[in-house]
């Protein structure tokens, strides 16, 4: 059974067109990366599999389910922007997380917060973007999730925290879950991927494992996409 | 171990040499326990498919091989080690005449610089050059 589903998925915004008859399925065990420069629609894409937006044609599914509470009870989500409250410590926040997701994992949190020497009673507010970033991901990340919806994780953090980001990502490998990373980022990530899907104007206009290009073109996935999308 | 990988080849094919050259240099000495596939692809910053793939090519190969319940080992066939040791002293060999080539040596040329090479490093140590 796949746990993401597209067909025919457009979403208008009045006139504009961010998503365009879209199609495509992601397995279990796989990490897929979204990729595509600025306004291609990859948050559009993530924001319609949270259910925050609805499709204006076509259909998309989590587990067979249009997305609702059911599939957000399984759904994992890290949005483009910090969203956590500020005024609460971090422990409230393992605190909220815990009393609002059946799969949250306290001690993996836990475990996390220590590793990044972030004190459980510091106030959010109180921490930098980066910590705050860095806080946000440890929760999304220590949930038992199906599907995780990763929009731009590493981009505002430094090289190390980045590297820190990955080997979570990899850490937490799941074989029956699937983990959906959207980036600009590529040569950071694309270790990290099964494979990739290349969005442009709201249309997929490839899709591959990252082992078949480097094996077919002799290039990286960060080559590649330099060369699909030059200005 | 350091990981290092180039962005002309497929990640799997550097990790299986990158894990053949640990084995037959001895980071991963014959016999010994693997880390798991997710401890690999962890220290590595790969994906863990990836890794597993690798794995399964380097039992293919007969370098590493996995019991059901206790993991992944090193193969203790020291003559297959041996093997790749050699595969891989011919691969860098090959690799070495064909950049000297390039620089317009010519085979009799080589020869005669290898002999004052291996001298050289045995009066200096530590010699910087390659």
């Amino acid at each position: 059974m796949a746990i993401l589903e597209c067909n025919g998925l457009s979403k208008s915004y009045g006139k504009t067109a961010a998503l365009e008859d879209v199609s495509f399925s992601i397995e279990p065990g796989r990490i897929v990366g979204l990729l595509g420069p600025n306004g291609s629609g990859k948050t559009t894409l993530i924001k319609l599999a949270n259910g925050l937006l609805t499709p204006t044609a076509g259909k998309i599914e989590i587990c067979n389910e249009t997305p609702g509470p059911d599939t957000r009870a399984v759904v994992s989500y890290l949005p483009e922007r910090t969203s956590i409250p500020t005024w609460m410590t971090a422990r409230q926040l393992l605190d909220f997380y815990e009393d609002f997701y059946e799969d949250f994992r306290r001690d993996a949190a836990e475990e996390m917060l220590a590793h990044l020497n972030i004190a459980p009673g510091q106030s959010i507010r109180q921490m930098s973007k980066g910590t705050r970033e860095k806080v946000q991901l440890i929760v999304v990340m220590s949930r038992a999730a199906q599907l995780y919806l990763l929009d731009e994780p590493i981009g505002g953090v430094d090289p190390a925290t980045r590297d820190y980001i990955l080997s979570t990502i990899i850490g937490n490998y799941d074989p029956q879950a699937a983990v959906v990373i959207s980036t600009h980022l590529i040569a950071d990530v694309e270790k990290v991927l099964d494979e990739v899907i290349f969005l442009d104007r709201g249309k997929v206009v490839l899709r591959s494992g990252v082992d078949d290009i480097r094996e077919n073109k002799g290039m990286s996935v960060d080559e590649l996409f330099r060369e699909v999308f030059r200005c | 171990m350091k990981w290092y990988f180039s962005n002309d080849a497929p990640i799997y094919a550097q990790l299986i040499g990158q894990i053949r050259r640990g084995i037959v240099s001895g980071v991963f000495p014959p016999g010994e326990r693997l880390p798991s596939v997710r401890e690999l692809a962890t220290e590595a910053g790969v994906n863990p498919n990836t890794m597993q793939r690798a794995m399964a090519e380097l039992e293919r190969d007969g370098l590493v091989y996995s019991q059901r319940t206790a993991g992944r080992f090193v193969t203790e066939d020291r003559g297959r080690i041996d093997d790749f040791r050699r595969r891989l002293a011919a691969e860098h060999v090959r690799r070495f005449l064909e950049d000297m080539e390039q620089l317009g040596f010519s085979r009799g040329e080589i020869l005669s610089l290898l002999p004052q090479a291996t001298r050289k490093e045995g009066d200096a140590h530590g010699d910087p050059g390659m």
